[in-house]
């Protein structure tokens, strides 16, 4: 298939995931605002923003404004609002690859952003983020029904399992940082949407372990740090093999991004839980790196280099 | 815009939220000055939200069979942590009370041969068991959970209306309230600071798990319920999610040599603790009701063996009986040697002797006449409200037995704003509280079910009466920090911001480009 359009699915998994994940975190944290009364909104506001890559400027943080900057901002990539205006966008680009539902999905979401906004004003946050969440669900699923399992869908849900990874990596740096609290650990299990599998999982005993090493290792919740990884890694395997068929490399694997990820995932499960809570900050910081390794080594070997070639009217002497 | 409040009165009662009209209490002060910025229609478009978001995650209680949503009303109601603490401890002492006493009356009976409360009213108890005799629970509780019904009176005061130590369903109200509210109504949550109430089912899970059987370090717990079409499903499902353990029915369950087992995929797994949700009757067919589908035969017995705790403790209804909530404040002095501190609302046993019965029948309008054995409302007859013949045909039943009856003085439950229509107007409301008894202390979930009686004038609040909820907030206590290990040091430095990976942007100039291009496509 062609670069640009590997390229353009690729980021659309990104894209979309990103919308989604940062919906969940910011309904979650204005909750947690409103339902703590004891939370200082101003340093809780500002390590969310640190964590999720925007420069807090010296001026006061509230809710609000945080809200605005990763919720609504349309001229960043990174906010809920211009992720999927990004992933529109993208799609535009691949229209005649991608299913029409999903185009239309994409569309319909990227129309009804205005509306959305009025929402906020009306019903409040909540039901802005769970449209959000909706329409990134909905996108996941026609992306799961509508499109054949082939290279294209291998890069779309490359992107997602990057972005996923990186994503859950960000939300355990904050707590890392904070020290870690349980009330802490409810947050962010909670905007993992992770909150009710996790205490099935370990009968409702909420404690540091336990809540590391569910968003760090589990292998069946797919928001895992490790499942993540894992899915990232698995699609990358079948990109290589899907191009030679039968013709598996016999020492290591062919590329550069496998290398990378395959390290990141085994220094994450052939690690005791000790170990990698000892030095979480690290681990993490690893995994992050990890995934903007791959980023570059996927866009290196898959996308090449597009920028355009200036040719310049230039005298001969 | 105060149109919201136009035309609102001060009804008989208590108004929790104005001391006079258009003057609110200090506590509602903050509330007061949001509701105002609002309009009426905005108010109704969350409203309306509100009661969507019900119905779409499901919150209903079934009503004869057909289920419907339990309507919240969009503001909220106010105690202050003053008030709180006094309900807190008042509540925490009953709950120790009965205790004491249940313990008691099904094991040495020192409190019948003391002749505090006459043996007749404990063992003519319709909820009083002698199977649960010699049944002893663990930890040595047998009320883990309790809802405390509370009024206010005409002066403000907290007054108890009864107990329930059996299965007191409405917790889940509490937490999906908070939750509804924090999402339509955030500037006001916001504007104050609230006691959360979220912890509860960790707390629950922590009082079950202490009370499981001797010797077992990790046990297994059940919430089991009736099934589907129970009106309390939701609330199961609420607390078995929030618990994260399994929601089991009676047909799951099973009795093997004195032991419970729960059918798996992966074979039998024994269970260690069960909070049932089934009323007493049902729960064994061997011992109760042989024609119980939804109970496991066999369970009692194996509790007796000390092999499973079954929560609340079987048994546990003679201590809400309303005959019996006569002679609490008695029990407390008791057993504790303290005073109570919420009183009872004033009541009259009617088989203490003809005059009594007499001197009731004689001030029937001002009365209200409880079964003893009622519960969700049904059965109460407000003499002030009913007709003569029907007063005549209940003077006949009682007559006939007194046991079955109490009587209460008429008590003008206390009010509070609530959305009618597009206006507020007072509306009468209760509360009640729930506490979870570990073993080591009784802890009371600060906030607690505010049930509202949405017609004019009503009485009578129970959700099986048509009545809807409100969010209620127990305010922080203004000095009152987080105590512990606390992490949200201020001035830690923050690492750097890593920014997201950037995607592919199409350079200007090609987009320039190709617009060059159509356009001079266009022209040829």
């Amino acid at each position: 298939m062609l670069s640009r359009i590997a390229e353009s699915l690729y980021w659309i998994g990104r894209y979309i995931e990103r919308a989604e994940g940062t919906a969940r975190i910011l309904d979650v944290h204005v909750h947690g605002m409103l339902a703590d009364p004891w939370i200082d909104q101003e340093i809780a506001c500002r390590s969310l923003l640190t964590v999720m890559g925007v420069a807090a400027a010296d001026q006061h943080v509230s809710t609000v404004r945080v809200v605005g900057l990763l919720g609504l901002d349309q001229s960043s990539p990174s906010s809920v609002v211009g992720a999927l205006a990004a992933a529109r966008e993208n799609a535009r680009g691949a229209r005649e690859t991608i299913s029409s539902e999903m185009w239309e999905c994409l569309n319909a979401t990227w129309l009804g952003l205005p509306a959305a906004r009025l929402r906020i004003e009306q019903q409040g946050m909540h039901a802005f983020f769970g449209w959000v969440r909706e329409r990134c669900s909905l996108m996941a699923g026609l992306t799961e029904a509508t499109m054949s399992h082939d290279d294209g869908w291998l890069f779309l849900m490359l992107g997602r399992s990057l972005e996923r990874a990186d994503m859950t990596a960000r939300l355990l740096s904050t707590h890392a940082d904070a020290g870690g609290s349980i009330q802490s650990w409810l947050t962010l299990l909670r905007s993992c949407g992770a909150w009710e599998t996790f205490l099935r999982t370990y009968r409702g005993a909420l404690d540091d372990r336990h809540a590391a090493e569910f968003l760090l290792l589990d292998r069946l919740f797919p928001r895992s740090v490790f499942a993540a990884l894992s899915a990232a890694e698995s699609c990358l395997a079948d990109l290589e093999h899907a191009g030679t068929p039968g013709q598996a490399s016999r020492a290591g694997v062919a590329t550069e991004a496998q290398r990378i990820i395959g390290r990141a995932r085994t220094d994450l499960e052939f690690r005791g839980l000790d170990d990698l809570l000892a030095s979480l900050s690290t681990v993490l910081s690893n995994v992050e790196s990890a995934c903007s390794q791959v980023n570059a080594a996927v866009s290196g070997r898959y996308f090449r280099a597009t920028t355009a070639i200036a040719w310049a009217p230039r005298a001969f002497v | 815009m105060a149109d919201l409040f136009e035309e609102y009165r001060l009804g008989p009662g208590w108004d929790e939220m104005f001391s006079e009209l258009g003057v609110p209490r200090p506590s509602y002060e903050a509330l007061y000055a949001t509701l105002q910025s609002l309009s009426s229609a905005d108010l109704a478009v969350r409203s309306e939200v509100l009661a969507r978001a019900f119905l779409d995650q499901g919150i209903t209680f079934a009503l004869k069979g057909v289920e419907r949503p339990f309507p919240l009303d969009i503001v909220p109601r106010l105690i202050t942590a003053l008030e709180w603490a006094k309900v807190q401890a008042g509540v925490s002492q009953r709950i120790r009370t009965l205790e004491m006493f249940l313990a008691d009356v099904y094991g040495p009976a020192h409190v019948l041969n003391d002749g505090v409360v006459p043996r007749r009213v404990v063992v003519t108890s319709a909820h009083f068991h002698r199977e649960a005799a010699g049944v002893n629970p663990p930890n040595g509780v047998r009320i883990h959970v309790a809802g405390v019904d509370l009024i206010r009176d005409e002066a403000g005061e907290f007054r108890v209306l009864e107990d329930n130590v059996r299965i007191p369903s409405g917790v889940s109200y509490v937490i999906e309230n908070r939750r509804a509210i924090g999402h339509v109504l955030p500037e006001v949550l916001a504007a104050t600071r609230i006691q959360p109430v979220e912890s509860y089912p960790a707390q629950l899970l922590h009082a079950l798990r202490a009370a499981a059987p001797a010797g077992v370090t990790d046990p297994t717990v059940v919430v089991l319920t009736p099934g589907v079409h129970n009106s309390a499903y939701f609330e199961h499902t609420l607390l078995a999610r929030e618990m994260g353990v399994e929601l089991v029915e009676g047909r799951d369950l099973f009795c093997s040599g004195n032991e419970v087992w729960m059918r798996t995929t992966a074979g039998e797994t024994r269970v260690d603790v069960i909070y049932r949700r089934i009323d007493d009757e049902f729960l064994d067919p061997v011992h109760f009701r042989a024609d119980s589908v939804i109970g496991v035969a066999g369970l009692l017995n194996a509790a007796r063996a000390g092999h499973v705790t079954i929560s609340n403790a079987v048994g546990n209804g003679v201590a809400d009986d309303k005959l019996l909530y006569t002679y609490v404040p008695a029990l407390i002095r008791y057993y504790l040697n303290e005073e109570p501190i919420l009183p009872n609302v004033p009541a009259y046993r009617l088989d203490d002797g003809p005059e009594v019965l007499e001197y009731a029948f004689e001030r029937m309008d001002s009365l209200v006449f409880k079964p003893v054995d009622g519960s969700g409302g049904s059965g109460i007859v407000i003499g002030s409200r009913t007709g003569q013949e029907e007063l005549e045909a209940l003077r006949a039943r009682i007559t006939a037995d007194p046991r079955g009856w109490i009587a209460q003085h008429e008590v003008a439950l206390s009010m509070v704003p609530t959305l009618i229509g597009n206006r507020l107007r007072g509306r009468h409301v209760d509360l009640r509280p729930f506490a979870v008894n570990d073993g080591e202390r009784v802890w009371v979930l600060p906030g607690g079910l505010t049930r509202v009686a949405l017609p004019e004038g009503e009485l009578v609040v129970n959700s099986s009466q048509g009545g809807g909820s409100k969010d209620t907030w127990v305010l922080a206590p203004a000095h009152d920090e987080p105590s512990g290990p606390d992490d949200r040091v201020a001035g830690r430095t923050l690492p750097q911001p890593r920014q997201p990976d950037p995607g592919p942007g199409a350079a200007a100039g090609a987009v320039q480009q190709q617009q060059q291009q159509q356009q001079a496509g266009l022209s040829c």
